[in-house]
C-alpha cells in the first residue's frame, strides 16, 4: 500500500467534503431564492447571509479540482474529459451565479433583479446537480478505455448514478441551506426555514443515503457500513434538534451527516478513484493514476501549511459576520440617479 | 475545423477574455489599496471617496475574473486530457497551490473587505484589502510558473515517457517566470493607470462642461460647487488626484514593462529562437529590426517578405545587447528544429489525422509579427498619452475639448490591447509545441509536446464546438452587461458608489473615522450591505 497516494486520496476526499459542507449551504440558499423567499426584502436577507462567504466557499471547488490535477493527473484528465458536456453546464451555471450575486443589486429595477434571481436559483441548482453527478459517477464508474478516454459518445456517461449523485447533492444543499438560514436569520425567515427543514429532511437526504448505501453494496467494508449507520443517526438527531429549536446543533448534526456519508462513500470506493464500466483492468486507482512521490511530498508540505491557514481565516470570517440578519437590517435599495442626470431633479434645500 | 482547432480557438478566446478582467483586477486592486492607505493616513475625504468609487468598479470587474477563471482550470482536463496526463506531475502543482495559497486568500479577504466596512476596525479593514491584493499577485505568480514551464520546461526528468518533477526549486524559480511575473504585473498596472486617467478625465471635463469648475485668468482651475450631491469641491480633488495617480502609474508601468520585456526578449532568443525570428518575420540571419515589412508575412515562403524599413543592429540589441551579433532567421532555424525534433509527427493515433504529417515549425507569422508590434505600440501609446495628460492638466483641470476627452476615454483600451497582443504573441509563437523544448544542452531538450497530441482523444469535435459556441455567447452577453454596469457607475460618479453622500450632509468621515475609531457600537450589527 502506498502511503502518499493514500494520504492524497484522503486529502481530496476532505476537500470535496469541505466543498459540500461550505458551498452546500450557499448553493442551497441560492436555490431557495425563488421558492422560499417571498419578496425582495427576504431575498436580500437570504443573499446577505451568504454574501461575505460564498466566494471563499467556491474556492474549495477550485482547490479540489486543482489538487486532483496535481495529485492524480490521470483521474483529473479522464473524469473531466469524460464529463465534458455536464461540466460545461456546471461552468455556465457557476458563471451566471457568481455574476448574479454581484450584479443583482446594482440596478434598481424589478425586471433586472428577477433575471438575476433566476440566474442564482437555476445556477445553484444546476451547479449542485452537476457536481453531484460527477462525484456520483467517479465513485460508481464511467465507460473509459485503457487510455482513460470515454467510449460511446458525448452522452455515454449517463447512468442512474449520475441522477442519484446529482439529486443527493441538490437535496443535501437545500437542507443545509435551510439549516443555515435558520441559524443566520431572524424573524419570519428563521422560523419558516426551520419548519421547512423539519418537514423536508427525510425527502432531501434520501438520495444521499441511497448513494452511500449503493456504494456499500458494491464495495463496502465494515467501517464504511458503520459510518452509513452513524450518518443516519446524525440525520435523525438533526431533525430532532431542529424540531426543538436548537438551530446550531441541527446545523452541526447535518454537517456530521455529510462527514460520515462522505467518509462511507469515499471509503468504500478506495483505492479505486474512477472505475471503468468497460473492463475492471481499466480502473483508475490511487496507484496507477497518481503523481510521483516527489510531487505528492511537495504538495503534502504545501497542504500542511495552507489548509490550516485557510480553515483559520475562513473561520474568522464566519466569526466576524456571526450576527443574524433580518428584515430590520436591510436598508432601502438605493436608487441613485447618475449625478449628471440628477442635476435637474436635485432637491433644493 | 477539427477537434484540435476548435479546442485551440476555445482556449484562446476564453483565455484572452479572462485576461481582460485579470489585469484590471490586479492593477486596480493595488491602486485602491494604496488610495485607502492614504485615506487611513490622512483622513482626507477625497481619498475615502476615491476608495469607494474605484473600489466599486474594481468589484464589478473582479467578479467577472472569478467567474471566467474556473473555466480555465476545468478546461485542461475537459479539452486537453492528453496534455493533463503528460504534464500533470509538474503542471498540476502550481495550479493547486494557486487555489490553496493565493485564491483562497483573495476571495476570503475580499469578502471581508466588501462587507466589513463597519464590522472591522479601520486598520484591520484596510489590511484585509492589502492581503487580498497581495493574494492576487501570488495568483499571478503561480499561474505564470505553470505557463512558464510550458514555455521553458525545467526541473524534470523523463520517466516512462512523462516528465516527472525532480527539482521543485527549479520549477518555481524558472527564469522564464521570474521575468514574466514583473512584466505581467507592470502590464496590469498599465491597464489600471489608463483606466484611472480616462475616467477621471471624463469627470473633470464634465465638471467644466457643466460650469462647476471654471478657469481663471492665469489658466488655473477654480473648483466650484453645485447643489447636486457629491459634486462639490472635494469632487474636483477626487478626479484630479485620480488622474495624476493614473498618469504616473501608467508611465512607471510602461517603463517597467519595457525593461522586463527586454529581459524577456533576450531570454526568448535563447529559449525559443523560432518565436523571436517569427516576431520579426526575419527569414534570413541578420541584425536589423523591421519597422515595417511588406508582402505576405503569413506566407510560409520567406521570399515573399520584403523588409521595407529596417534599422540595422537593433535586432541584435534586442537579442544580445550589442549591435553586431547575427541573429538566426527562420530559414536556418527550421533546419535546426527539424534535426532536433523531427521532420514528421510520429505515426501515433494520438495525433489523429495529423499522424505522420510534416511538422510546420514556423508559427503563423502575421500573428507573431503584428502581435509583437501591437503589444509595444499600444503600450508606448498609453505612456505617451499619460505624459501628455500630465502636461495638459498641470493647471488643475482638463482642456474643455470634447475630442480630447473622448481620446482619453478610448485610451483606456490601449493597455488592454497591449496585454492581449502580448499573450497572443507568446502563446502562438510557441506553436507547434504546447510544451516548447528547452534547448539547454543538459539533456532536458527531449521534454516537449506537440499541440497536436494534447487534445482530449475521447471528446468529439461536436462537443468542443458546443462549448465554444456556448462559452463565446455567454462571454459576449456578460461583456455587454459588465461594460453597461461600469459605464452606469462611472457616469454616476462618486455618489453612485457612496449613496450616503446624497442623504447625509457633508462629514462623510463621521461613520468610519480612520483614526482612533473602533468598530461599530456594541449591538450595532447592521452589515455594511453590499447586496
Amino acid at each position: 500500500m502506498e502511503l502518499l497516494p493514500t494520504i492524497w486520496f484522503i486529502a481530496i476526499a476532505v476537500l470535496w467534503t469541505g466543498y459540500l459542507f461550505l458551498e452546500g449551504f450557499d448553493l442551497g440558499v441560492g436555490m431557495l431564492m425563488k421558492s422560499f423567499a417571498r419578496n425582495n426584502t427576504e431575498r436580500r436577507v437570504l443573499l446577505n447571509t451568504i454574501g461575505p462567504v460564498w466566494d471563499g466557499n467556491e474556492v474549495w471547488l477550485l482547490t479540489a479540482g486543482g489538487a486532483t490535477f496535481a495529485a492524480f493527473p490521470l483521474w483529473y484528465a479522464s473524469l473531466f474529459s469524460a464529463l465534458y458536456l455536464p461540466l460545461l453546464l456546471v461552468l455556465v451555471a457557476l458563471i451566471f451565479r457568481a455574476v448574479a450575486f454581484e450584479y443583482r443589486g446594482k440596478v434598481d429595477n424589478p425586471r433586472w433583479r428577477a433575471r438575476w434571481d433566476w440566474a442564482i436559483s437555476l445556477g445553484s441548482l444546476v451547479a449542485a446537480f452537476g457536481v453531484g453527478a460527477a462525484l456520483g459517477l467517479t465513485t460508481t464508474g464511467l465507460p473509459i478505455n485503457a487510455n482513460g478516454d470515454r467510449e460511446g459518445g458525448p452522452f455515454a456517461w449517463f447512468s442512474g448514478y449520475a441522477v442519484l449523485g446529482g439529486l443527493a447533492v441538490v437535496g443535501f444543499s437545500l437542507l443545509h441551506g435551510l439549516a443555515f438560514l435558520a441559524l443566520k436569520t431572524d424573524g419570519d425567515v428563521r422560523h419558516r426555514a426551520r419548519r421547512w427543514f423539519v418537514r423536508l429532511l427525510p425527502v432531501l437526504l434520501l438520495p444521499m443515503a441511497g448513494w452511500a448505501v449503493s456504494l456499500q453494496l458494491i464495495s463496502g467494508e465494515v467501517w464504511t457500513v458503520v459510518a452509513v449507520a452513524a450518518a443516519v443517526v446524525a440525520a435523525v438527531m438533526a431533525w430532532n434538534f431542529a424540531r426543538t429549536g436548537a438551530e446550531g446543533r441541527a446545523f452541526l448534526a447535518l454537517g456530521t451527516f455529510l462527514l460520515l456519508g462522505s467518509a462511507s462513500i469515499f471509503g468504500a470506493a478506495f483505492p479505486v478513484v474512477l472505475p471503468s464500466t468497460l473492463n475492471p483492468e481499466f480502473h483508475l486507482t490511487i496507484s496507477n493514476a497518481s503523481s510521483s512521490d516527489y510531487t505528492l511530498g511537495l504538495m503534502s508540505i504545501v497542504a500542511c501549511i495552507g489548509l490550516p491557514l485557510v480553515l483559520a481565516y475562513q473561520a474568522w470570517t464566519y466569526w466576524v459576520f456571526r450576527r443574524r440578519v433580518s428584515h430590520a437590517h436591510i436598508p432601502e435599495a438605493h436608487n441613485f440617479l447618475p449625478a449628471i442626470a440628477a442635476k435637474a431633479l436635485a432637491p433644493k434645500d | 475545423m477539427d477537434a484540435l482547432e476548435i479546442a485551440r480557438w476555445q482556449f484562446g478566446i476564453t483565455t484572452v477574455y479572462h485576461f481582460m478582467m485579470v489585469p484590471l483586477t490586479i492593477g486596480l486592486g493595488l491602486v485602491v489599496a494604496v488610495i485607502q492607505t492614504m485615506w487611513h493616513r490622512t483622513g482626507k475625504p477625497e481619498y475615502l471617496r476615491m476608495t469607494k468609487f474605484w473600489g466599486k468598479l474594481f468589484l464589478i470587474n473582479f467578479i467577472m475574473g472569478v467567474a471566467t477563471g474556473i473555466v480555465q482550470e476545468f478546461q485542461f482536463g475537459m479539452a486537453w486530457s492528453e496534455y493533463s496526463r503528460f504534464v500533470g506531475d509538474v503542471f498540476g502543482a502550481p495550479l493547486a497551490m494557486e487555489a490553496l495559497l493565493a485564491f483562497f486568500v483573495e476571495s476570503t479577504f475580499l469578502g471581508l473587505w466588501i462587507f466589513g466596512w463597519k464590522q472591522l476596525k479601520p486598520a484591520v479593514h484596510l489590511a484585509c484589502l492589502w492581503i487580498a491584493v497581495i493574494g492576487s499577485v501570488f495568483s499571478a505568480y503561480f499561474i505564470i510558473v505553470a505557463n512558464s514551464w510550458m514555455q521553458h520546461p525545467v526541473g524534470v526528468e523523463m520517466i516512462d515517457g512523462r516528465p516527472v518533477m525532480t527539482d521543485a526549486w527549479a520549477v518555481f524559480t524558472n527564469n522564464t517566470a521570474l521575468v514574466a511575473v514583473p512584466h505581467t504585473i507592470f502590464g496590469a498596472l498599465a491597464v489600471a493607470g489608463a483606466f484611472l486617467l480616462g475616467i477621471a478625465w471624463y469627470h473633470l471635463w464634465r465638471r467644466r462642461h457643466d460650469g462647476i469648475d471654471t478657469v481663471g485668468e492665469d489658466g488655473k482651475v477654480v473648483p466650484g460647487e453645485s447643489d447636486i450631491p457629491g459634486r462639490d469641491r472635494t469632487d474636483h480633488a477626487v478626479w484630479i488626484r485620480s488622474l495624476r495617480i493614473g498618469a504616473v502609474v501608467a508611465m512607471i508601468s510602461f517603463a517597467g514593462t519595457a525593461i522586463t520585456g527586454d529581459l524577456q526578449g533576450k531570454l526568448m532568443f535563447e529559449q525559443q529562437p523560432m518565436k523571436m525570428a517569427a516576431a520579426e518575420a526575419a527569414c534570413h540571419d541578420g541584425t536589423g529590426f523591421s519597422i515595417l515589412s511588406i508582402g505576405n508575412v503569413g506566407s510560409k515562403n520567406c521570399d515573399d517578405i520584403v523588409a521595407l524599413i529596417e534599422v540595422p543592429g537593433i535586432l541584435s540589441f534586442l537579442a544580445k545587447g550589442d549591435f553586431t551579433t547575427e541573429v538566426k532567421g527562420v530559414n536556418s532555424l527550421i533546419d535546426q528544429y527539424k534535426a532536433d525534433y523531427g521532420t514528421h509527427l510520429p505515426d501515433n493515433p494520438i495525433y489523429g489525422e495529423r499522424a505522420g504529417k510534416e511538422i510546420q515549425y514556423v508559427p503563423v507569422m502575421e500573428v507573431t509579427y503584428w502581435g509583437f508590434r501591437m503589444m509595444i505600440g499600444f503600450g508606448g501609446l498609453a505612456a505617451v498619452a499619460a505624459l501628455a495628460a500630465l502636461w495638459l492638466t498641470r493647471k488643475g483641470t482638463v482642456p474643455a475639448s470634447r475630442g480630447l476627452m473622448r481620446l482619453a476615454v478610448f485610451g483606456i483600451l490601449a493597455p488592454f490591447g497591449a496585454n492581449a497582443a502580448g499573450w497572443i504573441f507568446t502563446e502562438m509563437g510557441r506553436q507547434p509545441f504546447v510544451v516548447a523544448p528547452n534547448p539547454d544542452p543538459s539533456g532536458i531538450d527531449q521534454v516537449f509536446m506537440f499541440t497536436a497530441a494534447a487534445v482530449s482523444p475521447g471528446v468529439s469535435a461536436g462537443e468542443l464546438l458546443t462549448s465554444l459556441v456556448v462559452l463565446t455567447a455567454v462571454y459576449a452577453v456578460l461583456l455587454v452587461v459588465e461594460v453597461k454596469l461600469l459605464v452606469k457607475y462611472i457616469r454616476g460618479g462618486v455618489v453612485a458608489a457612496m449613496p450616503e453622500l446624497a442623504h447625509v450632509p457633508v462629514d462623510e468621515n463621521e461613520d468610519a473615522t480612520p483614526k482612533g475609531g473602533g468598530p461599530g457600537k456594541p449591538g450595532d450589527d447592521v452589515l455594511a450591505f453590499a447586496y
